[in-house]
């Protein structure tokens, strides 16, 4: 023991380990009123772990060559045939990486929708819910770059629908550009091999560096809690803050607990539905890439389909499909704004009014409606729902200034705003009325979505500030 | 001034003065490494023209050939086929393909060199995001609304065209589908990709 005590003595004055051990695990005081939804955050970490190890032990075996072997396979396609036929245990890798990629986002939807409910992102916090909005982006380019590398069917015509996205920048920059993404003029052995650089190291490391700098700025200001109450506030004569409790051993055990669970539905994913009824593996994906032939109905993976949805819910405009690509772009640029969107004086959604539970709860069906809408191929009245439900996505964010208010103050902003989506949501009545679709139809859910921005922009900015409950000293159990 | 006094003004012009020389340096280096995700030489050779035989092609049958690794098309229209697509302007996006990438010989109703009126050569990629259109002789795509006259349908996003490649109203698509450069070898050979000193 005095052995031990010395060497870790030595390496203390060499190392800070002892320091860093503290800091971040047994010093590190953190709200004693976690409760379910405060799981996400370890259990994210937990699945980028499985999916480094996994993904190592897949390039040991995959090969990123789109030429034919000698039976006119494409070698790409064969070599994961390989792994999961020939490889030893090579099935259960590849599985729980496929089925980790789609864990990945389900955790990490979880883990954000706990940010909106309990202002997670509002000040001193910005900077976490910024890394944070960062790590959602790099992890989709993560997840498009790995889909191709099986040189599926469907990994080939959903890379060459989504790098056609950006050949549809206008100005003449966007034909060149994405000739550069591919580095062919069409998806080839050329954009198979930079994807798998970009998805086996480029973009892991940039995750990895800023899941860095998002929990140092965590364990920087300390974690918030669902009652949104700051618990540096009220500290003891010890320093310590009365309402924290040391993350480790009290919630490395309960996170314990959560991994336990949370591995049950993985690995039962893993043994029982690995391609998960062909959302976490969809079916055209068992045959190799074809470039003469698409696939009778192609949908990206589900982790994607909401701003799918959104980007086919936008006509082309100036004979151009642009406008689509900016909407679908903006839908995730507008997370980056969130903590100066919201203007309420609580951050917990538990001292907020009705409004904004509102609020939520509709971005949260939009947003699940826009993600089904992606998945089914197009029709007229799908199309006009994915409309309106990307006008309330938008709404939760751009009317939150304005239903979050205690108080009416005027802003500048206001009246364009009202303007703009009456606009947009009169457009669409104009758009479809007549058309393909019932007019009693278009009728009704476009009042439906007059009736959001009435409640949620018009009458809180002029009429009715949204009521806060009165928020506790000390956290409440 | 004594002799270790800080100039502080000319410290910081020399610390200017070094970012920048840093970051013209930072520029000039990454213009390999950008350039070097560029088709290479060898992705831009690959393009050479394609022969095609349709001497057993029958009308109102759709030949797909592979031309610098795209689906390239080769239809023959039967004469209903021709004569329908005058009655189809009102529904068209470029009824005169003016905004749509052809030779010049193709700018025309039928979008074919005027001595084969009836074989339809074209790229089979959507001008939309690129899927490739399914051939719709007879039966309507689901959703269409009636006269469907035959044409191309997109199973990505729904866009419709019609026998000679022009895009309907209402479809995501902006543009007609590209017409490749191409001439005619003999009556039943077709090269595709290179139209220089074409036979008449």
């Amino acid at each position: 023991m005095n052995m031990m005590m010395a060497f870790l003595g030595w390496v203390d004055d060499r190392f800070p380990l002892t320091k860093l051990w503290n800091e971040h695990l047994a010093e590190y005081y953190a709200p004693k009123n976690f409760n379910f939804w405060y799981y996400f955050g370890s259990l994210a970490l937990l699945v980028l772990v499985i999916q480094i190890v996994s993904g190592i032990f897949l390039t040991i075996h995959y090969k990123p060559d789109a030429s034919l072997n000698a039976d006119g396979i494409p070698v790409a396609f064969a070599s994961v045939e390989y792994i999961m036929r020939d490889v030893e245990w090579g099935w259960f890798i590849r599985y729980m990486h496929s089925t980790g990629a789609s864990a990945f986002f389900i955790v990490v939807y979880l883990h954000m929708f706990r940010g909106l409910m309990y202002g997670s992102y509002r000040k001193p916090r910005e900077l976490i819910w910024i890394f944070g909005v960062f790590i959602y982006l790099a992890l989709m380019a993560e997840g498009f770059f790995g889909y191709l590398l099986p040189w599926g069917q469907m990994s080939y015509w959903g890379a060459q629908v989504i790098v056609n996205l950006f050949a549809a920048v206008p100005f003449g920059i966007g034909e060149p550009l994405s000739e550069w993404i591919r580095g062919d003029f069409v998806i080839s052995d050329a954009t198979l091999n930079r994807f798998f650089a970009f998805h086996v190291i480029a973009v892991p490391l940039v995750l990895i560096m800023l899941i860095a700098a998002h929990i140092i700025a965590l364990h920087e200001v300390g974690s918030g809690n669902p009652d949104g109450v700051e618990i540096k506030k009220n500290k003891g004569p010890d320093g310590i803050p009365l309402d924290g409790i040391p993350f480790h051993p009290y919630y490395t055990v309960k996170d314990i607990m959560g991994v336990v669970v949370f591995l049950m539905g993985f690995f039962a994913v893993v043994f029982f539905a690995p391609t998960m009824f062909g959302y976490f593996i969809e079916v055209p994906n068992f045959e190799p890439a074809n470039p003469l032939k698409t696939p009778d109905h192609i949908a990206p993976v589900w982790y994607y389909t909401p701003f799918y949805a959104m980007l086919r819910a936008v006509p082309p405009m100036f004979a151009s499909q642009f406008p689509g690509v900016i909407v679908m772009g903006a839908a995730i640029v507008v997370l980056f704004f969130l903590p100066w969107m919201d203007k309420s004086p609580v951050k917990s959604i538990r001292y907020k009014d009705m409004r904004t539970k509102l609020a939520l709860a509709g971005f949260v069906i939009s947003f699940v409606l826009l993600g089904y809408f992606g998945v089914v191929s197009a029709s007229p009245i799908k199309t006009m729902i994915a409309q309106c439900a990307t006008i309330i996505y938008f709404g939760y964010f751009l009317y939150m200034p304005y239903y979050s208010r205690a108080e009416i103050t005027p802003s500048m902003f206001r009246a364009p705003l009202v303007a703009l989506y009456s606009f947009v949501t009169l457009g669409i009545i104009a758009y479809w009325w007549g058309g393909e679709v019932d007019n009693r139809i278009t009728a009704l859910i476009t009042v439906i979505t007059l009736v959001y921005t009435a409640y949620f922009l018009i009458l809180p900015a002029y009429v009715k500030p949204a009521v806060v409950k009165a928020v506790p000293e000390r956290v409440t159990k | 001034m004594s002799e270790d006094a800080v100039d502080k003004d000319k410290r910081r012009f020399l610390i200017a003065l070094t970012a920048a020389t840093g970051a013209v340096g930072a520029a000039g280096i990454a213009v390999p490494f950008v350039k070097s995700m560029l088709p290479s030489e060898r992705a831009q050779a690959a393009g050479a023209p394609v022969e095609v035989d349709i001497s057993k092609l029958q009308p109102g049958e759709l030949l797909i050939v592979e031309w610098r690794k795209k689906p390239v098309w080769i239809l023959k229209r039967t004469d209903k086929n021709l004569s329908d697509l005058s009655s189809l302007e009102a529904k068209l996006t470029d009824v005169t393909s003016a905004g749509s990438i052809q030779p010049d010989y193709a700018i025309n109703e039928h979008r074919s060199r005027e001595d084969h009126k009836n074989v339809l050569v074209m790229v089979g990629i959507c001008t939309h995001l690129g899927c490739s259109p399914k051939h719709f002789p007879d039966l309507a795509p689901a959703g269409f609304e009636d006269g469907w006259v035959g044409g191309f349908y997109c199973p990505c996003h729904g866009s419709t065209f019609d026998l000679a490649g022009r895009v309907y109203k209402g479809a995501p698509a902006p543009t007609n589908l590209v017409i490749p450069k191409f001439k005619f070898l003999s009556d039943t050979t077709i090269l595709v990709g290179d139209d220089s000193e074409a036979t008449a």
